[in-house]
């Protein structure tokens, strides 16, 4: 089944968000489409799904005009979509969930969810998936999570399979494993839909390219296009992916952790006495798969989480057990790992969003009045020199893309005066350019002197950026390796195997 | 200063709107509730004229009862004829201060319940002082006030402190307040101290005529200072959440704790301290009460003061002012519906039932833009700056 739009344009208010995409999908074929975050991928899958209306434009399924507008409409022409955001009732099963919107009732008008639990097997066996349809799906990871939305398209014979950005939620393990799904669902003869900005992704499975930016189709590329190639189609400039690394010296240590742990509201150790020493002007990045103790690692470095043992030294001054403030204004920046949840109050302007921590101090106080003129004023310096886009400083800061919302992030916790940067996580879901100026910004800290401590999933950001590499498992510094790390070792070490070592 | 006009334009559309649904509704109510209308359900000409007859007089016994009276101005003077409008702002002045002492709360993230527990702990402590001492007038009312308001400033703290260190839930906790502040002015009017001499029914002395507000408008009208005091504390919870970094805190905190408190806001200060002020806002309430109108400590001196403080924030959009403008609107409905009982036989309870609906309303918004076919607030302008990838 092959899936064709022509002509896909679509407005909202004076802003042309798709202006007059073609795209056409083969069966057996993985198509991504690449763009930074705003270029106009969503609005268009939405299109094809049936969730948003196009201006103008036509939808062909096997050379068959489509008329879609609702979700159902699509499902009957054979589309299937996998938000991003998983559409899963948490507290159901498996079962339970595929069966969703389309309850059969058998006998006696009992629910026949036995028919939803043979096709889970049967799709699952078909395509090697290894899924229980009798799980609870909270207690699934984000990587089954997801796959139970691909059971469902396709128990619902979706031919033509929209992914948005699947992997941004994922592990690197996950994502590898999503890519091979790809890959046999694509054997298989589903088309499948690929939207990401991930470039090493889209190189590996894609057999077509089309790069979106600012609404418009700029590309149509194949795979073995470089990296560096799709970044600038993308960014519509020339985008340094790999950021230059000056040489210099470096100082004495600056952050000390002894025996650091950290323990769960539950009690359960989750950092286990951890000793490291981060020295002024290096990177230190700490990788791991998710959920070993990164998080928590990161959280008792400014004193968040609440219990933790061990000693914690600053500049030869113990900080733990200080209160958060206390933390901050010792001289630790903190980029938190979810920007929406822990780094921004999202109703908030982006002038007070800028001045969180530091709405007490001055200029910005005197007394208890807090000074809204000086507050703008600094909010616009701000502005000018991170390069954050926005209309007005007075807009909530929840009117940003992710990029600039971590511009904001970013920007407040480096106006401290600071010895310090804990950075977690602070590309996740970002597109290339804003990845570029996060990174260069990271790299300017290190050469300006300050300790920088990165918390990273992805391989490649901390191969890029670190001077040395801890990585984490279970709770454990387990490693300490040099940054000249092969990609492949580093993924070993991330799964707990560790070279013998002599005397241990 | 047009922005600030057409914001408030905006703001206030929702409530307005709502406000005419329910008075709509209700209307009918009247009518059908009428059974000297329903009689005449044969004829539908008749029905549709005495019910609107009725509606129409109910309503206008509604406005004679809580802003001017023709008849009271004509029978005295002109000036009385504004009593019912002076009962209207006696009714919404201690609603205006524990609206504030809910809506503040709202702002800080937090369900204040409790102001009525926290009204009744005003209402003893202003009157105690108001009957125990005697003292130059201006300063017997500020002590009496000062002892309303830490009276209810330590209530309501207990549940600030509680929360911040053990993590109660502050709606379970102003609950249970609640329930020890009405049995404890039970007991306390039966402490010799309370008892007023020569009874032995629970009521305390009255407060001496130096704790008693001023009256504004001579002996005949009961308005009296409070109002002032009010709209001074609504301008304070204003100037508070706006222009001070207190405030700035709670409104952080309100918005996202989590975020707040990664940033270094101490999130156990700002709930300390938030309850402690709604309380003092609630307990200043009942010291006004106490001081301007009531004078003297009874087992029902709280009414549903603290009770209708929520529903007061809720349609004040826990705004200062937009919960001044619903106070007097409470305040209205409360002092118009005893004469439309009186003068139409209009049920008093069918005033209740325009308060609930218009709150029902308030709180389902999209009910009342699907109704009056109203946009959703500029939804274009969020959008566009907002791009569409989510």
């Amino acid at each position: 089944m092959s899936l064709e739009l022509r002509g896909i344009t679509k407005a909202f208010g004076s802003l042309t968000v798709n202006d007059s995409i073609d795209l056409k999908v083969e069966a057996g074929q993985i198509h991504a489409i690449l763009g930074e975050n705003g270029a106009g991928k969503s609005t268009l899958m939405n299109i094809v799904y049936g969730l948003l209306k196009a201006d103008s434009g036509e939808i062909f399924v096997d050379g068959k005009i489509q008329n879609i507008s609702e979700p159902s409409d699509a499902l009957s022409a054979g589309i299937g979509m996998v938000h991003q955001h998983f559409m899963l009732i948490p507290v159901f099963t498996v079962a339970e969930n595929i069966v969703l919107g389309h309850e059969k009732i058998g006998k006696f008008g009992v629910l026949d969810i036995e028919s939803a639990r043979e096709a889970i097997i049967r799709v699952s066996k078909d395509f090697g998936f290894s899924v229980d349809p009798d799980a609870i799906v909270e207690t699934l990871p984000v990587g089954i999570q997801q796959k139970v939305e691909i059971i469902r398209a396709l128990i619902y014979e979706a031919k033509v399979l929209i992914l948005d950005e699947p992997t941004a939620v994922l592990t690197p393990q996950e994502t590898d494993e999503l890519l091979k799904t790809m890959q046999e669902l694509k054997s298989k003869g589903t088309a499948i839909i690929f939207i990401t900005h991930k470039l090493r992704e889209v190189r590996e499975v894609a057999d077509q390219i089309t790069i979106i930016r600012r609404g418009k189709v700029v590309g149509l590329v194949s795979p073995d296009t470089s990296e560096g190639e799709l970044a600038s189609l993308m960014v519509g400039r020339e985008v340094d992916l790999a950021p230059e690394k000056h040489k210099h010296e470096i100082g004495n240590p600056i952050l000390i952790a002894k025996n650091l742990s950290v323990r769960d509201a539950m009690g359960t150790e989750v950092v286990k006495r951890i000793n490291f020493e981060l020295r002024a002007g290096e990177v230190l990045a700490v990788a791991g798969v998710q959920g070993n103790g990164q998080s928590e690692l990161a959280r008792a470095i400014v004193n968040l989480e609440d219990h933790i043992e061990g000693s914690l030294l600053l500049d030869g001054k113990e900080i733990r057990g200080l209160s958060i403030y206390d933390s901050l204004h010792a001289g630790i920046a903190f980029i938190p790992e979810s920007r929406e949840l822990d780094g921004l109050v999202g109703s908030f302007s982006i002038a007070e969003n800028l001045i969180l921590d530091l709405h007490d101090q001055a200029p910005y106080a005197k007394g208890i009045n807090l000074s809204v003129q000086v507050v703008s004023e600094q909010a616009e310096k701000r502005v000018k020199e991170f390069d954050i886009r926005l209309q007005s400083v007075s807009d909530a800061v929840s009117t940003l893309s992710g990029g600039n919302k971590q511009k904001v992030v970013i920007a407040r916790e480096l106006s401290r005066p600071i010895k310090v940067l804990v950075a977690s996580q602070p590309t996740r879901g970002l597109d290339v350019g804003s990845i570029e100026f996060v990174h260069e910004r990271i790299l300017s800290e290190r050469d300006a002197g300050r300790g920088v401590i990165l918390f990273s999933t992805e391989l490649e950001e901390v191969l890029a950026l670190a001077d040395r590499i801890a990585v984490m498992y279970r709770g454990e510094i387990i490693e300490i390796v040099d940054s000249k790390v092969s990609k492949e070792e580093l993924g070993l070490l991330m799964a707990g195997v560790v070279k013998s070592k002599a005397g241990s | 200063m047009k922005n600030l006009v057409s914001k408030f334009g905006q703001t206030a559309k929702l409530p307005a709107l709502s406000f005419a649904l329910a008075f709509s509704i209700t209307g009918l109510l009247i009518a059908f509730s009428d059974s000297k209308v329903l009689a005449k359900i044969g004829s539908p000409i008749e029905f549709i004229k005495s019910g609107l007859a009725t509606i129409g007089n109910a309503y206008l016994a509604l406005f004679q009862g809580s802003i001017f009276d023709i008849n009271l101005a004509r029978g005295n003077s002109f000036f009385q004829g504004f009593y019912p409008l002076s009962e209207t702002i006696v009714t919404a002045t201690p609603l205006i201060l524990t609206g504030l002492s809910v809506a503040l709360a709202f702002r800080s993230g937090l369900f204040n319940i409790g102001a009525q527990g926290q009204f009744i702990f005003g209402a003893i402590g202003a009157s105690y002082v108001g009957f125990h001492f005697n003292l130059p007038t201006v300063i017997h009312i500020l002590f009496a006030a000062l002892a309303g308001i830490v009276l209810a400033a330590i209530w309501g703290g207990i549940v600030g402190i509680l929360k911040a260190k053990t993590g109660a839930h502050e709606v379970i906790l102003t609950i249970m307040m609640n329930y020890i502040a009405g049995y404890f002015i039970l007991w306390i009017l039966k402490t010799k101290p309370f008892l007023r001499p020569g009874r032995i029914d629970p009521i305390a002395p009255e407060v001496g005529l130096s704790a008693r507000l001023p009256l504004l408008a001579g002996e005949n009208l009961r308005i009296h200072a409070g109002i002032f005091i009010a709209l001074a504390s609504a301008l304070f919870v204003w100037w508070l959440l706006a222009k001070t970094t207190i405030g700035f805190k709670f409104r952080a905190v309100g918005a996202n704790s989590q975020a707040a408190r990664t940033a270094g806001i101490s999130v156990p200060f700002v709930v300390t301290s938030t309850m402690a002020i709604c309380g003092g806002l609630a307990g200043l309430g009942g010291a006004v009460h106490v001081m301007g109108s009531a004078h003297a400590l009874n087992t029902d001196v709280a009414g549903s003061f603290g009770f209708d403080a929520i529903t007061v924030a809720l349609l004040g959009r826990a705004q200062p002012l937009g919960t001044v403008f619903a106070a007097l609107l409470f305040g209205a409905l409360r002092a118009g519906g005893r004469t439309m009982q009186s003068n139409t036989g209009t049920p008093l309870d069918i005033v209740l039932v325009t308060q609930a609906l218009i709150v029902l309303f308030i709180a389902a918004p999209t009910f009342v833009r699907f109704i009056f076919r109203l946009k959703k607030l500029s939804s274009s302008a969020s959008l566009t700056s907002k791009g569409w990838n989510g």
